[in-house]
């Protein structure tokens, strides 16, 4: 048998075992101990991984009236999950501790000297530099984003959700996925889900493209030759999103209040009558839009701005000679150069839209009330109805599959966005 | 010819008609909240546009009667936290990803991608579970250890992106020159990364100061709020009264921030096109 090949065996029988038949003793001793310290803590992991998979065995009970706490489902299973990803991480070692020994096989057979511990060190100083770098953004993200992600996920096949199977007073059992199945098929679900899903497709449209629509049009207008101040306008544009976000929507939601908001005392002072801005439930759809509307649109007018002062002036020159009008050059040049520009923005705001919690909840929390709806208001949209599932109403099955459907709405649309930036700037290079 | 020309002068009034409206309604708003917090009484609603009489009163009753000032102490040293963790995750891992070619690097973008465009809220269960677990629920550190891991996929793109347009030629003669890597960085890469990572330290400072969500998710104790939950739950109420003490301190609030936005707009303008349009 080859070297490289009793190497890896042995490397493959007991973490640090190749290394030492490649003499190299320090890191087959390093590699060892890490492997005896798993091996002892053997008993810890096997606990974790049938926490994950039993989630408590005992609830919580009276005996001879005293109070005896059981086991509490949701810590055990974010235990479980620690675990599996420590599991994981062992794997990732145990694979690369075999290839090691593996490589340096093969460097042995062909006669080379293996590098000194000492030697190792400084060439995964050099190599893991990268890795060094990405380590903090790596244990952070893992720990606070990826862990509560894989933990959602969870979540959602479980019967995890009030008032039946809440801990610590209850156990929480797999269920597999009944969860996605009464969100799609029991009735009042079924129906919330719907028209809020509708109602949040709906609203990211109209959102993206009147804020697109209404940026392009100013910073048409400003740029037209017969403005002048073009700085002035701009500055004062910008105003509504320079002034903090939540702020403006807390401002907003007085300005439209139905009974003492100043709009519907102005329009009283005219003699016309007041609207229920924020209770009607069309009324409310289109102030949240307009609100929207005044919030984003100075976003896009200064991404056109830019774009448009790109676009070469040769362009409009031979335009005006072939005779085509200030109409014609806009539809011809400026749009189709602005569009193409702008695409991925365009689509980086629809799935920001899809999930624009804070102007929702900040501007009509969801209301008004609509009694068909479970636990959603007529302007609801998913993010905000997933809001109120968990602090509000303790469901955390339910809004743990929705989070699971808006995720694969967002990142079927990132996928696209990134596509698309790829694809132009193949086309930049091929230019 | 003459017809034409008064046809251009009835544009260009249409156009000076339409900026003066479009500019009425993006001041009204501002000039309402301002004239709120300055107007005897406590009203909502006052006829002029401009009050008979200035107080200060509400901004007195502000700072005498509200956490107002502990508020903002707290969001302060949140943001500063978060501005000076999410530089170094940030720009340390854009480095990586952008200088080096290393294997998984392709796995690394992608994720980074995905999770970028996931609200760190939407897991919000699993957040709470977790710092409670490691006994940080209801601290600052539990909080600026969220917001670092939301904002830090976004921004390694941003910076990244950024990075990919400087030519290595740079720091390749650095390197020759016998600099270590670490030399490099903070000697060649980041003098020409400043308008990047002034538009990465101000998101993530700001940040903060608008979030509501996750402070009031996290933070259980009045003593530990910030100020965007301070201010909330003074809106919620339903009393007049609080209305005009929000409006101070909504105006306290947006001044600085709205300044920091027009003293650092082009940096600003710069990290969201550069975001959108470098992959």
């Amino acid at each position: 048998m080859r070297t490289r090949t009793i190497a890896a065996l042995l490397s493959l029988l007991g973490m640090g075992i190749g290394q030492f038949y490649n003499r190299q003793w320090m890191k087959g001793l390093l590699l060892l101990l890490v492997e005896c310290g798993c091996l002892i803590a053997l008993p810890a992991w096997k606990k974790g991984i049938r926490m994950l998979i039993h989630l408590g065995e005992q609830p919580s009970r009276l005996v001879d009236g005293q109070f005896m706490p059981g086991d509490h489902s949701i810590f055990m299973m974010v235990q479980g999950l620690l675990t599996a990803f420590g599991l994981l991480l062992m794997a990732l070692l145990y694979a690369w501790n075999v290839r090691d020994a593996f490589l340096f096989g093969r460097l042995r057979e062909s006669g080379v000297r293996v590098p000194s511990f000492r030697e190792s060190l400084k060439r995964l100083g050099e190599e893991g530099y990268p890795f060094l770098l990405m380590s903090p953004a790596f244990m952070i993200t893992l720990l606070f984003t990826m862990l509560p992600i894989a933990f959602g996920v969870l979540v959602a096949f479980t019967n995890y959700a009030g008032p039946n199977h809440l801990p610590p007073r209850h156990l929480v059992d797999w269920v597999g996925f009944q969860t996605f199945k009464d969100l799609l098929t029991l009735g009042s679900w079924s129906g919330t889900f719907v028209s809020v899903g509708l109602w949040t497709i709906v609203w990211a449209v109209l959102a993206t493209g009147s804020t697109f629509f209404f940026g392009l049009f100013v910073a048409v207008v400003v740029q037209h030759p017969a403005v002048r101040f073009k700085k002035l306008w701009r500055t004062i544009f910008i105003v509504p999103y320079a002034v903090p976000g939540f702020v403006s929507i807390l401002i907003m939601r007085n300005l439209f209040n139905g009974s003492f908001g100043p709009l519907n005392q102005y329009l009283q002072f005219f003699g016309l009558p007041a609207m229920e801005w924020l209770s009607d439930p069309m009324l409310a759809k289109f102030t949240v839009l307009l609100v929207n509307l005044w919030l984003a649109f100075p976003y896009f007018m200064f991404m056109m701005t830019g774009v448009m002062s790109g676009i070469s002036k040769d362009l409009y020159e031979a335009a005006e000679v072939d005779g085509a009008g200030r109409p014609r050059q806009f539809v011809s040049i400026t749009l189709p150069m602005v569009l193409l520009s702008t695409a991925p923005l365009l689509i980086m705001n629809f799935a920001f839209n899809f999930t624009n919690f804070n102007l929702i909840y900040l501007l009509t929390e969801g209301n008004p009330v609509n009694n068909a709806l479970k636990f959603a208001g007529e302007t609801d949209i998913l993010l905000s109805w997933i809001f109120k599932l968990t602090l509000e109403q303790n469901q955390f099955n339910l809004a743990s599959a929705v989070s699971i459907l808006v995720f694969i709405v967002i990142a079927s649309f990132s996928i696209v966005q990134f596509r698309f930036t790829r694809a132009q700037k193949e086309r930049d290079l091929v230019q | 010819m003459k017809s034409r020309r008064r046809e251009s002068k009835a544009v260009t009034a249409l156009l000076y008609l339409f900026l003066i409206m479009l500019s009425v309604i993006c001041l009204f708003p501002v000039q309402w909240i301002v004239m709120a917090s300055l107007n005897t009484g406590n009203a909502l609603y006052s006829s002029s546009l401009v009050p008979e009489q200035l107080t200060l009163s509400h901004y007195r009753y502000l700072f005498d009667h509200t956490d107002y000032v502990l508020w903002f102490w707290n969001t302060f040293k949140i943001a500063c936290m978060n501005m000076g963790a999410s530089l170094v995750v940030v720009t340390a891992a854009a480095y990586a990803v952008s200088r080096f070619r290393f294997t998984g690097r392709e796995i690394v973008l992608t994720t980074l991608m995905v999770l970028q465009m996931f609200p760190s809220f939407m897991a919000m269960i699993s957040v709470y579970i977790l710092l409670l677990q490691a006994g940080l629920l209801d601290t600052h550190l539990g909080l600026v250890l969220v917001y670092v891991a939301g904002g830090s996929p976004i921004g390694i793109w941003i910076v990244k992106g950024y990075m990919d347009g400087i030519p290595k030629s740079l720091e390749e003669t650095a390197r020759i020159d016998g600099a270590s890597h670490t030399t490099v960085f903070v000697r060649v890469i980041a003098p020409l990364c400043v308008p990047i990572l002034s538009f990465v330290a101000l998101t993530s400072f700001i940040a903060p100061w608008m979030d509501f969500i996750l402070p009031r998710l996290l933070l259980r104790s009045s003593e530990k709020k910030t100020l965007a939950i301070g201010l909330f739950e003074m809106v919620m109420d339903k009393s007049q009264m609080q209305f005009t003490t929000f409006a101070a301190g909504a105006v306290l609030l947006a001044i600085p921030i709205t300044l920091l936005f027009f003293f650092l707009q082009r940096y600003v303008i710069d990290g969201l096109t550069a975001g959108a349009s470098k992959g």
